[in-house]
């Protein structure tokens, strides 16, 4: 549900983009999500096929790529990239874990013609 | 052709939530966030908050619900300035709600606002809507995997309300399994048991709040 502003937002960044670039036609909007983004892909892509009604991003297709959860140990210090799953820091095996990214929701780029 | 783009999707709820959190420090209010699940004792929770802390505080409610008025019209009954705040439908209150809805109350007059977000345990805890903190409450009938199932919901939080113990003899509800999964998402915000109902454990809630309010407001 909460994709809906979500991909309004997509949207407008795509065609100032475009329009910028003097695309004429959006084919491809990549995405980067983290794996705490709570953007489910289908879900923006199922609005974008209402709200690109008649704009340049008509038709187009999302591609979403997956960024890793990064964290930093407070135990030990060690940096590393864990599943989502396994909140675990792999080096001590302590939870005390402070998180450094998976929030992540980008516009990476654009497949125009 | 390729169009690099590299832009923050959520950065339009950042923008505003900075505008919110400049606004209410302008007028030193300490808003703070309340979420958890439909039935989780939300709006209970923040009337035996009221209950203790207006002695202190001069304290405004938005209750944010799809539909309906019914927990401003309990909060109103208290003679505290209530504002409902419908989303129509949306799961969720943005920043931009709060935005639009704050000058419906005499900031200048407030302490303390408590922004009720929809009974939902997903998406409020991906939008900031510009609060001091925030406060997630879980109640005993939902079971003890929720921490494990929405993690985002507990990792984000700045203190964990477990509600309804006094139902915990009742429930297979195991208290150091959830607190443990908290602890491994969150290992530095506290954790309160509490009863909405007895109000057992409102006491030393509301005197950790009243510390939090105090820091945020100085």
């Amino acid at each position: 549900m909460h994709e809906l502003s979500i991909t309004q937002n997509i949207l407008d960044i795509s065609l100032r983009a475009a329009a910028a670039q003097g695309a004429k036609r959006i084919r491809v909007i990549r995405l980067e999500l983290g794996p705490f983004s709570g953007v489910v892909p289908e879900c923006v892509q199922m609005y974008l096929d209402v709200l690109g009604k008649g704009t340049a991003a008509e038709g187009a297709r999302i591609e979403a790529r997956r960024l890793p959860l990064k964290v930093e140990c407070r135990d030990c210090g060690a940096a590393a990239e864990i599943d989502r799953r396994h909140i675990q820091c792999p080096a001590c095996g302590s939870l005390r874990l402070k998180r450094l990214s998976g929030r992540e929701c980008t516009v990476e780029s654009l497949e125009v013609d | 052709m390729e169009i690099k783009v590299l832009h923050q999707v959520m950065e339009w709820n950042q923008d505003v939530s900075a505008e919110v959190r400049k606004t209410l420090a302008e007028n030193r209010v300490c808003l703070i966030n309340v979420m958890g699940s439909p039935g989780a004792g939300k709006t209970s929770l923040i009337t035996g908050l009221i209950e203790r802390l207006r002695g202190a505080f001069s304290i405004g409610v938005i209750e944010g619900d799809i539909t309906g008025q019914i927990d401003a019209e309990k909060i109103a009954a208290l003679a505290i300035p209530a504002v409902q705040l419908n989303t129509d439908g949306a799961c969720h209150i943005e920043a931009m709600s709060i935005q639009r809805i704050l000058p419906q109350f005499d900031l200048a007059a407030l302490d303390v606002l408590f922004v009720e977000n929809i009974g939902n345990l997903v998406c409020p805890a991906e939008f900031d809507i510009g609060e001091n903190f925030r406060l997630t409450v879980l109640s005993i009938p939902e079971g003890d995997d929720k921490v494990a199932k929405y993690p985002l919901m507990f990792t984000d939080t700045d203190c964990l309300v477990l509600n309804k113990c006094d139902m915990l003899p009742y429930f297979d509800f195991d208290l150091a399994r959830v607190t443990a999964d908290y602890r491994g998402v969150n290992p530095e915000a506290p954790q309160f048991e509490v009863s909405s109902r007895t109000g057992a454990g409102l006491d030393a809630l509301a005197g950790h709040l009243a510390a939090r309010i105090r820091a945020a407001l100085a």
